[in-house]
């Protein structure tokens, strides 16, 4: 037992290490992904290949003039950004982020929690980040900045429900609400995406919203609302807001691989795994290199998307999540049910 | 009217088809386009270290030649002041003294020749106007300052200097210097 807490803490401590790697890491890769899609360079000055940059970044976040406003409610001001980051690194506990591991004797899941209301726990938990980002748009006691965060509570809001909906069709076709239980699912079978594409799409759509990230980053849009939410914050809290978002965009591009893509399962890995003769330890972490694939190319993805695509208005994104993607989601469900009666799943 | 490209599309104000309104085949396309660009080569080149070649005919700053012997070639006849749009020249002309031969070529030169750097459309029309081939644009940058005033350029900063010639081969070609020789023309009269 006692191990078992030892392992669930060493656990948690590198998944924090390494969402805040790939969270930096995601900055630059940002940046470097927009210049070549632009035809440009992008960063390459600091180290090599630039790739000291986002310590750069982060050394000048922190040296910048800490500014609160007067006018400003200086408690909630504080908590914003607090929020918004506490709750980015809350969601990562219940992905399963491999198989088995073999150590001291015992054999772990290399997942922390395995909560058999995962999902209903992720959805809180994510829908918690927008209180940082409402909290911190109030007290700034900005124009701006509450336009922003009005805009996003409103955003989040209208695509909760299509993304819940979605997920409820994955739950009638899995059966269960844990996050090991899913991925384990996809162990042999195909991934859940062959089953639920339309699902898949809403709940893209959805994750794309809820990440306040372009086409839907009316929020924190720099054009009308000069950095929205966020106008009235420098150095760190700043750095806090920005840097929640790509953690937000790491955890979710994992929810998605662990919902839709079969997490840390890969095709036809039992029988490489045993022409390879690898034993249980290295094939979990060959599975979870194969995950982390897939989480990079989702973030490549997000990226991608954010690059190629102007900003929805607001009132086509109001339309989008209202009119479209939820009588869709609720098509979804229905669809999932009447297949699965088809097939006499249902008891 | 007649359209400069064949590329033009007329808008058309008509129902959007079922493919159109899912938008997702458009994104599709966008996301296409968006992925071939980042195989492209980079439009922008390292600035300090790789610096893209200046056309031949680019205006920058002045210089105000000397000839083969040293002498300084302007006469401060003003043509060039004169000409400037943007009245950016001022000169005071003074008379060569006895003994001042080396200095100056003729027996009238600038003693003050002033070009405000900021008040200048790097037009060339001095370069045009003079008669002497005495002043030229040439491919060096105007360097930036912190004081209005240190735009001001005198002799010190536009003469070239005697062990140190700036090249106007590109600016002054054959064509440039035969139409300056030609006594027809009638600012060489």
């Amino acid at each position: 037992m006692e191990n078992y807490y030892i392992f669930k803490i060493i656990l948690v401590v590198a998944l924090f290490v390494v969402s805040l790697v790939v969270a930096m890491y995601s900055t630059f890769a940002e940046r470097k992904i927009s210049a070549l899609m632009q035809d440009r360079v992008g960063p390459n000055r600091a180290g090599p290949f630039g790739l000291l940059q986002p310590l750069a970044d982060g050394i000048k976040m922190f040296m910048k003039e800490e500014i609160i406003p007067n006018v400003s409610n200086k408690t909630l001001f504080i908590l914003g950004p607090c929020l918004a980051m506490t709750t980015a690194l809350m969601a990562g506990v219940l992905i399963p982020w491999g198989g088995k591991i073999e150590i001291w004797g015992e054999t772990f899941n290399l997942q922390v929690a395995d909560l058999n209301i995962g999902v209903l726990y992720i959805f809180g938990v994510t829908s918690l980040g927008v209180y940082g980002i409402m909290i911190g748009g109030w007290a700034s006691n900005n124009k701006y900045s509450l336009m922003g965060a009005i805009r996003a509570s409103a955003q989040m809001i209208s695509y909760e429900i299509a993304m819940g909906l979605a997920i409820i069709a994955l739950i009638m076709s899995t059966g269960t609400m844990s996050l090991g239980e899913i991925a384990a699912q996809q162990d042999a079978g195909l991934a859940n995406i062959v089953y639920q594409p339309l699902g898949f799409l809403i709940f893209l759509i959805c994750a794309f919203a809820e990440l306040n990230r372009a086409p839907f980053d009316m929020p924190e849009s720099e054009s009308e609302l000069i950095g929205g939410y966020h106008t009235e914050y420098s150095s760190m809290k700043l750095g806090l807001f920005l840097f929640a978002e790509y953690i937000n965009m790491f955890i979710s591009s994992a929810v998605i691989v662990t919902f839709y893509f079969g997490g840390y399962n890969f095709p036809f890995q039992n029988e490489i795994n045993e022409a390879l003769g690898l034993s249980t330890n290295m094939a979990t972490a060959l599975g979870t290199i194969v995950m982390f694939g897939k989480i990079f190319f989702f973030i490549f993805f997000f990226m991608w998307i954010r690059w190629t695509l102007p900003r929805f208005r607001y009132d086509q994104l109001m339309r989008l999540g209202w009119k479209s993607l939820i009588p869709l989601a609720i098509l979804n469900i229905l669809i999932t049910g009447v297949v699965m009666w088809m097939n006499g799943k249902l008891n | 009217m007649q359209p400069l490209t064949n590329r033009s599309k007329a808008v058309l104000q008509k129902e959007m088809t079922f493919a159109e309104k899912l938008y997702l085949p458009a994104i599709i396309n966008g996301m296409i386009i968006t992925f071939k660009h980042m195989f492209k080569k980079a439009a922008t080149i390292q600035y300090p270290e790789q610096q893209r070649e200046f056309s031949p005919i680019y205006r920058g700053q002045h210089v105000l030649k000397r000839d083969d012997e040293g002498a300084e070639r302007c006469t401060a006849c003003g043509l060039c002041a004169v000409s400037c749009p943007a009245e950016a020249i001022t000169m005071k002309a003074a008379e060569r003294k006895e003994g001042e031969e080396k200095l100056y070529r003729e027996e009238k030169y600038a003693a003050n020749y002033e070009i405000n750097m900021l008040r200048c459309i790097f037009c060339g029309l001095c370069e045009d106007a003079c008669p002497k081939e005495a002043i030229f644009l040439t491919d060096r940058l105007v360097p930036t300052e912190f004081e209005r005033n240190d735009f001001v350029f005198g002799k010190d900063k536009l003469v070239e200097k005697v062990d140190d010639r700036v090249d106007v081969t590109r600016r002054q070609t054959q064509n440039v210097i035969d139409f300056k020789q030609n006594k027809k023309y009638s600012h060489n009269k």
